[in-house]
């Protein structure tokens, strides 16, 4: 059996030095080191390379369209998805279980089968693409669908997020606020609303997250046209295709730098959340 | 903001459902029907007939065509290679998550949160900077490209590169469904057991498993599920090789840009059945798991 050094306090549970040593190791091995390389090669390029690559109009142009698409498309979901939350807690109508089990669908499918399912909805003959374009609107091969493909990706996040605070709503706050004589309007906005907040932003910032890194439901569908149509994660790819190595690792340290902030900032909201679920 | 508008029962009189009480406790029926039909006209457009639409291109071409797409060696080939990643990955970590759980719920130490949010790393980076990484480490041009191509090992655009791009991706998964649960459990009961006798693995196998099985089961649910499916990661390391390095996901790929739609969408329909399992099991497993959930309040 393994020793137990105690770094902190004593245990009477063994195991402390064989877990965490397998945990560090672990992780080091194949996330820590690897993004580290990461780093360590965008700063081999220098600085002057960096910045070329950085301002260069297609990189820009890319940064553009991904960061544009996926905040409108966490913005709808964030719409959306709170009157889908709402209506599948607080309503009762039939298949609402197989609904709330579908709303997962989006973290369960492939993204290459969503990617090239959304591409032939929306294809100028597709089954929503059809009427689209006779009322004028193309989606596929347009930022638009990159928008559609975002959309149903980032999907979850928000219903996930919205619902364990909806359903741990104490009901006798908007019940007394109805005996003080608000209207129904006013409780759900000043009452019903401001705790449901927190959770509104961290389902956001969490879908936004997702839609700036995903890749296999967009490529299909965006057409994938320079400074018109094309997302970072891929403009990565096309460089490593090229065997441009240290263009890619310079958008990809970038990537990776937004990334991070989004983290930090969906690990404060989530600490909101909480401390407003508790409090 | 679609903020629904004030149904003031209070004033207007008698309620439009005999049951409910004159406090204006829910929205009226117009508001509810409203965002009911809001709500499922969204779900239709953007999860059902994304759904549906795979079935219905994958049977275009008959049912000939369809079970042709499946067999023939290319597909074949796909499948066994991302059924043998699978069964590699998930067990890796699988057993990664129970280690991370157990170090992080039943020890203190400094830096916890950092760990944590370490683990959680892989679902913030976009699945194509997963792969990168490794093209940068084994590739050719990479930090140990020659030192591999000298002694003949080859890891990108090959299976290695394909499993350790997967690892990379679903690492998260089982740690984070154990360790809130471990959290919740405490200690007391493996220091009962150990205190009473009972040995680090004994207490491990017999008093901690038994607690935790539906969340390791959870998370190893949605591992596996990630483990098939990852495209992004898995396509930048893995060349597409056909027959040899392409997964199902990359396979669908290859044959939807070689414009063969039926046979894609006949691969894709299998990874859409493996997706809607995944999802039913998952149902069924939170229901297994917390079947009053909503209800319990410590």
């Amino acid at each position: 059996m393994v020793a137990v050094h105690s770094l902190r306090r004593r245990s009477v549970i063994p195991g402390f030095g064989l877990t965490l040593g397998i945990t560090l190791s672990y992780l080091g091995l194949i996330v820590i080191i690897p993004l580290c390389v990461l780093f360590l090669e965008a700063s081999d390029a220098g600085l002057a390379k960096f910045w070329t690559e950085v301002t260069a109009p297609r990189t820009l142009a890319a940064f553009r369209v991904s960061f544009g698409t996926a905040a409108f498309a966490a913005f709808i979901n964030a719409v959306f998805g709170l009157i889908v939350a709402w209506v599948l807690v607080r309503y009762d109508f039939p298949g609402r279980r197989l609904v709330d089990s579908l709303i997962d669908l989006p973290f369960a499918l492939p993204t290459s089968v969503a990617g090239i399912s959304l591409a032939s909805l929306y294809a100028v003959n597709g089954w929503l693409g059809g009427p689209l374009t006779a009322a004028g609107i193309k989606v596929a091969f347009t930022p638009l669908g990159i928008l559609v493909a975002l959309v149903f990706v980032g999907l979850p996040f928000v219903v996930r997020t919205i619902e364990p605070v909806l359903l741990d709503f104490d009901r006798e706050l908007e019940e007394s606020a109805a005996m003080l004589g608000a209207s129904r309007g006013s409780i759900l906005l000043r009452v019903v609303f401001p705790p449901i907040l927190p959770a509104l932003m961290t389902g956001f910032t969490l879908a936004f997250a997702r839609a700036i890194g995903e890749y296999g439901s967009v490529i299909f569908i965006a057409g994938n046209v320079p400074r018109y149509s094309e997302i970072v994660p891929l403009l990565i790819v096309i460089k490593l295709e090229q065997f441009d190595y240290a263009g890619a690792t310079v958008v990809a340290s970038l990537m990776l730098m937004v990334s991070f902030v989004l983290l930090l900032a969906i690990n404060l909201l989530q600490a909101w959340t909480r401390r407003r679920q508790g409090g | 903001m679609a903020e629904p508008l004030p149904a003031n029962d209070l004033v207007a009189g008698p309620p439009l459902r005999p049951v409910a009480s004159p406090l204006p406790l829910t929205e009226s029926f117009a508001t509810r029907l409203t965002l009911i039909l809001i709500a499922s006209t969204f779900l239709v457009v953007f999860l059902i007939l994304p759904l549906v639409v795979v079935f219905a291109e994958a049977f275009r071409q008959g049912v000939m065509t369809y079970l042709a797409a499946l067999t023939e060696p290319a597909a074949l080939a796909a499948i066994r290679l991302t059924v043998i990643t699978a069964l590699i990955v998930v067990p890796l970590n699988a057993m990664f998550g129970l280690a991370a759980a157990w170090a992080i719920t039943k020890f203190e130490f400094p830096a916890k949160n950092l760990l944590i949010t370490l683990i959680d790393l892989p679902f913030s980076v976009s699945p194509v900077i997963g792969g990168m990484v490794f093209v940068l480490l084994f590739g050719l041009q990479g930090l140990f490209g020659p030192w591999l191509g000298a002694h003949g090992v080859s890891i990108v655009f090959a299976v290695p590169g394909i499993i350790i791009a997967t690892l990379f991706v679903t690492l998260p998964f089982v740690a984070r469904e154990l360790i809130p649960l471990m959290q919740k459990q405490g200690t007391e009961q493996e220091e009962a057991a150990l205190i009473l006798g009972a040995g680090g693995w004994q207490t491990l196998l017999r008093v901690t498993l038994p607690n935790i099985k539906w969340g390791l089961l959870y998370g190893i649910l949605l591992c596996n599920g990630r483990a098939i499916g990852e495209f992004g990661a898995v396509s930048v390391v893995s060349g597409h090789i056909i027959g040899l390095t392409n997964t199902m996901p990359l396979h669908v790929e290859v044959l939807y840009n070689d414009y063969a739609f039926a046979s894609a969408f006949a691969v894709a329909s299998l990874l859409t059945l493996m997706a809607l399992a995944t999802l039913a099991l998952k149902t069924w497993l939170e229901w297994r798991a917390s079947p009053h959930a909503s209800r319990a309040r410590p």
